[in-house]
């Protein structure tokens, strides 16, 4: 425990130290991350539960903190990625050096860092809030760094907004659990009114999650936020709604089967949606921001399965599922982390987000290339990294109850398996598409073909994350070891070791297709050696004249599968057709906003407002009128109070 | 000991498939046709060649035939063959199986934009985009299989198939659509064509020559070979290696007779022949649900 508050000590003080001398805030950043990795790591390893509790002269309140395996276990991923993305941020940053204030960009990195470790380690309700608010508020002014921008401005807007909503239903879930437990001590808490409390931390955690259609905010400010904030917020930051809606769950006793139902739901949607949605954007990280909306449904799905097997007394059903979504929140951090700071490394190298004017940038910037190749096929969920582990993890634990149980149960767990199937197609096309068209084939703009491989400083944490999802993918018999007491907070794990056997054989599947694509790599050098290798343009049909904008493009490659699915799309598109017999230059441009946003939060908003709006005539800026307003109110409390 | 054997004749065995295809064709349209060893000759020869690299392409391109072909191996060791078990056989190999098709896909397609060329593009877009709807059908189907035998790995479920019943029949024709679709056959993809504007597979690895062609060639043959593979277990389980062998060539035969018989149907089709394919795995899904 006191490594874990040192570790938070250190990142609040090296962040006040950075508003004077910004050079500290990483520095603070990385030093508190390494102190809270050997605290979280204790944990695990000892098993002991550890705790603290100290008066604290707030109503309700009380410094009550703790850290079992569940809390040590998403304290690993926010501070592991915490400290890449602060050495990444030291080099990403330099260019607003002199422009902007970085002290106040590394004061907030550093509070964001450890109020996220407070929401996980508090076992207060008004702690676990205050903690929550902090980390809204720090990603908000973190969001909003570049705040010339007018779009950046609005999704800081759409965030803060967000956020807030879901707050305002964790409020009411802490003052129900508090009212009928007398306490907001988590420790206290007990499965009264479980229904409505489940209800509430599903929407109140769902919108920091970002579960559909509470996502609305991920879109906006994930690609408005420097990268490296990106990687932490889209990496950790959302998983702390993951990881509250883990620990209500433990205090709200065993299950009803509609819970698990519920959840299969809500993956479902925010799985196939989100990956819908990422298939016809052109922005890449707001593409990246969509398939942080996928991969939190598919986490979702995990724990529905795991819901499922509670309910309908399957231990081994809600090992699998529960230790499936648990991995799936470290993996994502790790192949979403490295995507967001690969994204920026290609930000950083030619100033655009939009894939339609990238290219070719294999050859200018390799390392980044690689490392986003390896995050790419690791968020496919393909064979042999992490992202197919967990995944697979969560599909036999489907593929068990789908087979045997009764069809109350294995309906939903049918619909798991078809829809993960469809998610992973589709995640695969789309990620097809974001390598390909970004970093292959030939520059399609001069920032592309003027591109340059990102400093060592952004290199390095890039490397280190994509070799540790390589290492869970190809060791992950080893990940049990973590996972099953941490899998034992919510579920009896016995089971997890004997059915996650097949793990074994997987990483050993996965390393003999390296083995294998060794073996045929050194044949095809061996027939190549000392034959003619010569070069050419590409096959283009026989144009005497090719150039990079005959390629095909990010939205044309997308195209057959954003038709199929237009529907629910609504895509917009511009289209200027050419006329006449010598056609001047025509247009093309097509727009997918958000559909949540569209059909369900502008108008609510907009009914708000018009409801609001007729309130105008109290606020007339005169001061007088509102002295008198004042002065009205305090008159009615006093006759309120005295009758 | 057998099933080691599986493996061996899968991979010498399965370049015959094609040219049993084309034999087929051929006796359909009157011509005599290319020899039935063609595909083997057309590897022999490729492998002796150099090779002709793009100055667009980097290592991805290289790495696309190497990686496809090393997955669709790994693919084969899980399927089993005439009633003997797979090699490895674990619970959950399905999803193992299924996701290796994806790996060598991601890598086909990734090499195909890396070429940069327009046709190539189009190629991979109509690639994925039908991979990710022929997915959930192989799911459906083998969990509609898993759930009659009660077991999650495919040497289980193959060895507990009873071949008869409107379920079976509807899971036998999902995986017959599966198969058209993923080895790029007609009704989804015609491999004859020889306009690059409707090719999607051919057009994909229009830029490949040589040895890493001839990976490409041979790593198509094997996944012919290995969906071929779990169709004959669904439709004719027994274990005689004979008969099983015969009925793979009798799978060709079908093949050949569905594409000189059939024309290829619009790319705006293929999505609903999928869907479709998918609605009869869910059928027989929801009749062994009962």
């Amino acid at each position: 425990m006191n490594l874990l508050l040192a570790a938070v000590a250190i990142l609040v003080a090296g962040g006040v130290v950075a508003l004077w001398r910004d050079r500290g805030g990483p520095v603070a950043a990385v030093a508190g991350c390494v102190v809270g990795l050997a605290g979280a790591g204790r944990v695990l390893w000892t098993g002991a539960t550890v705790s603290l509790r100290l008066p604290w002269n707030v109503p309700f309140g009380s410094f009550y903190v703790e850290a079992d395996a569940l809390s040590a276990f998403f304290l690993l991923p926010i501070f592991g990625l915490s400290a890449l993305a602060a050495i990444y941020g030291g080099e990403y940053l330099a260019p607003w050096r002199g422009k902007k204030s970085l002290g106040a960009a590394w004061f907030f990195f550093n509070l964001l860092v450890a109020s996220m470790a407070m929401v996980v380690l508090a076992r207060n309700g008004v702690l676990f809030l205050v903690g929550w608010e902090v980390m809204a508020l720090a990603s908000f002014f973190l969001v909003t760094f570049e705040d010339e921008r007018d779009d950046v401005r609005a999704a800081g807007w759409t965030y803060l907004v967000a956020t807030h909503l879901g707050t305002a239903f964790l409020l009411a879930m802490f003052v129900l659990l508090g009212r009928e437990n007398g306490s907001l001590d988590f420790d206290r808490f007990t499965a009264g009114k479980a229904g409505l409390v489940f209800v509430l931390a599903l929407i109140g955690f769902g919108t920091k999650a970002g579960f559909w259609p509470l996502h609305v905010w991920l879109p906006e400010a994930h690609p408005a936020a420097p990268s490296h904030v990106s990687a932490l917020m889209s990496g950790v930051m959302i998983k702390t709604g993951i990881y509250g809606l883990l620990r209500v769950l433990t205090v709200l006793g065993s299950p009803p089967v509609s819970w698990g139902w519920v959840l299969v739901g809500v993956g479902l949607s925010s799985g196939i949606l989100g990956v819908i949605f990422a298939l016809a954007q052109h922005d890449l990280k707001r593409l990246l921001a969509y398939h942080s909306v996928e991969n939190i449904g598919i986490i979702a799905l995990g724990m529905g399965v795991g819901l499922l097997g509670l309910s309908a007394g399957l231990p081994v059903l809600a090992a699998l599922g529960f230790a499936g979504a648990l991995l799936h929140v470290i993996n994502h951090a790790l192949f979403k982390g490295l995507l967001f700071l690969g994204a920026g490394a290609v930000l950083h190298a030619t100033g655009t987000r939009d894939i339609e004017h990238l290219g070719g940038l294999l050859k200018k910037m390799p390392a980044t290339a690689v490392t986003f190749l390896v995050g790419a096929i690791a968020i496919s969920g393909l064979p042999p990294l992490n992202g197919f582990i967990s995944e697979f993890l969560i599909y036999l634990g489907a593929f068990k109850g789908g087979v045997s149980a009764s069809a109350a149960i294995a309906v939903p767990l049918l619909a798991v398996i078809t829809g993960l199937a469809l998610i992973g197609g589709l995640a695969a096309a789309c990620f097809a598409k974001a390598f390909g068209v970004v970093f292959l084939g030939e520059p399609r703009s001069d920032h592309a073909a003027h591109a340059h491989e990102a400093g060592p400083a952004m290199r390095g944490p890039m490397l280190l994350l994509a070799s540790g999802c390589a290492a869970i993918g190809l060791l992950s018999p080893l990940t049990l070891g973590v996972l099953t007491p941490v899998v034992s907070v919510l579920t009896p794990a016995d089971a997890l070791w004997e059915a996650a056997r097949p793990l074994t054989i997987i990483s050993g599947a996965g390393i003999v297709v390296l083995v294998l694509i060794g073996v045929v790599a050194l044949v095809r050098r061996r027939l190549l050696a000392g034959r003619p290798v010569g070069e050419t343009v590409t096959w283009d049909c026989g144009y005497a004249a090719p150039t990079a904008r005959m390629q095909y493009t990010g939205s044309s490659f997308a195209q057959p599968l954003t038709e199929l699915f237009r529907p629910l799309l609504g895509t917009r598109k511009k289209f200027t057709p050419p006329t006449g017999y010598f056609p001047a230059p025509t247009t093309f441009a097509t727009d997918t906003p958000d559909v949540s946003r569209e059909r369900v939060y502008r108008p609510a908003f907009g009914l708000v407002e018009a409801g609001l709006s007729r309130l105008r005539w109290l606020q007339h800026g005169n001061v007088q009128l509102y002295v008198l307003y004042i002065a009205l109110t305090l008159l009615v409390l006093l006759v309120w109070k005295l009758s | 000991m057998m099933a080691f054997v599986h493996l061996l004749l899968a991979l010498v065995l399965a370049p015959l498939l094609l040219g049993v295809i084309n034999r087929a064709k051929a006796l359909f349209a009157g011509r005599n046709g290319q020899p039935l060893l063609q595909l083997y000759y057309d590897l022999a020869k490729l492998l002796r060649k150099g090779a002709v690299y793009s100055r667009t392409t980097s290592g991805v391109f290289r790495a696309g035939p190497i990686a496809g072909l090393a997955a669709v191996v790994a693919a084969l060791a899980i399927v089993p063959f005439a009633g003997t078990g797979a090699p490895v056989s674990f619970a959950g190999d399905l999803v193992l199986f299924a996701y290796l098709f994806g790996l060598m896909r991601f890598f086909t397609v990734i090499a195909a934009l890396d070429t940069g060329s327009a046709f190539e593009g189009m190629g991979a877009s109509r690639e994925v985009q039908f991979a990710a709807l022929a997915e959930p059908v192989l799911f459906l189907a083998l969990a509609a299989l898993a759930r009659q035998a009660g077991s999650l790995s495919l040497t289980g479920i193959l060895g507990a198939v009873t071949p008869a019943g409107p379920a079976w029949a509807l899971v036998a024709v999902a995986l017959l659509v599966v198969l058209l679709a993923e080895n790029a056959r007609i009704p989804v993809d015609d491999p004859n064509t020889h306009l690059e504007l409707t090719m999607i597979h051919e057009v994909m690895v229009l830029d490949h020559g040589g040895p890493d062609f001839a990976f490409i060639l041979y790593g198509a043959a094997l996944k012919l070979w290995v969906l071929g593979a779990l169709l004959v277990g669904v439709v004719l389980p027994g274990e005689n290696i004979l008969l099983s062998l015969v009925a793979m060539l009798a799978l060709a035969v079908a093949v050949g007779v569905i594409e000189s018989t059939m024309a290829r149907l619009r790319l705006l089709r293929v999505p609903q022949l999928l869907v479709g394919a998918g609605a009869l795995a869910a059928l027989a899904l929801i009749l062994v649900m009962r």
